[in-house]
């Protein structure tokens, strides 16, 4: 597991997911800073993600549709704050309509993203969190993320028990 | 994401619970108070601000839910409501959960670039091919 420690602070409704990796930090940037590379990783399996629009610089605008079973699709957005790259970028994550119109009735996530290279090559990645409110986490997760995640989950099982 | 819409909270409960988590002191007496019960003057001792604006964002927490207040004598005691703690703490859990289930893919596509092949276990030796397949890891 390459997640090494997992903080919640109730008070400021707060996730920090610490992971290290065994690649050097321009590498492990890259995976947010190629849409192509985003794109396999940030939507699940099921809810795979389409980036349309990537502009990884500060003021700059992330856009991106997840595609459900049903054909059904789910726009979401990021606001980039600022970015050094290959350290740090801060963005909004909020969702959005098809016409890529931000729907500003649903909850908006703040994150911040900090790469920081080890003694060892290593990449550790510090990712911060932020929920608006105790209600825009309920509604984040009554929304289904978890469901499409847990579907996921299996899918990844599936695949590390053909090695 | 999906969409459920049906699902989410009233805007008033989320106006009240963004407004009051979005002060750093209030954030500082919600953290206290479920660590322990203090009275309204022993929490305003800690802040530079007069007795009024303390009990003001006491007030702002009562109506978000995130604290009570019960009469102890003379005295005010503001205590923590565990149970919205609670629950955000369960929230956090579950969002916890999705970032662990999202890490587990960011790091097969961070390896899988140097093995050229679907989502491998993280644990697999890198090989030397050249990735020229970008194929859908899913």
């Amino acid at each position: 597991m390459s997640i090494t420690d997992a903080r919640k602070d109730a008070a400021t409704c707060t996730l920090t997911v610490t992971s290290e990796w065994p690649a050097a930090v321009e590498k492990v940037w890259q995976l947010w800073a190629d849409p192509r590379k985003l794109e396999r990783w940030w939507g699940p399996p099921v809810y795979p993600a389409t980036v349309t629009q990537h502009e990884l610089q500060s003021g700059g605008t992330v856009r991106y549709f997840m595609t459900g079973p049903e054909g059904d699709q789910h726009h979401g957005y990021w606001l980039v704050g600022d970015v050094a790259a290959p350290h740090r970028f801060t963005f909004v994550d909020g969702f959005a309509d098809a016409e890529g119109n931000t729907n500003d009735d649903l909850p908006t996530t703040s994150a911040v993203v900090e790469l920081t290279a080890l003694d060892d090559g290593h990449t550790r990645m510090v990712m911060t969190t932020t929920f608006a409110s105790v209600a825009a986490m309920e509604q984040l997760v009554a929304m289904g993320m978890e469901d499409g995640l847990k579907e996921a989950m299996g899918q990844i099982q599936a695949i590390l028990a053909e090695d | 994401m999906v969409a459920c819409y049906e699902a989410s909270p009233t805007d008033a409960d989320t106006d009240l619970l963004f407004h009051a988590l979005a002060d750093p002191t209030r954030r500082d007496i919600v953290r206290r108070s479920l660590h322990a019960d203090h009275s309204v003057s022993e929490l305003a001792g800690r802040y530079s601000m007069s007795f009024a604006a303390v009990q003001k964002h006491v007030a702002i927490l009562e109506r978000a839910q995130l604290v009570t207040k019960r009469h102890h004598g003379r005295e005010r005691i503001v205590c923590g409501r565990i149970e919205t703690a609670r629950k955000v703490n369960r929230l956090l859990d579950e969002l916890e959960d999705i970032w662990r289930v999202r890490m587990q893919r960011f790091g097969e596509v961070l390896l899988s670039d140097e093995t050229d092949s679907a989502p491998t276990h993280l644990d697999h030796q890198p090989d030397h091919q050249p990735d020229n397949q970008q194929g859908d890891p899913r």
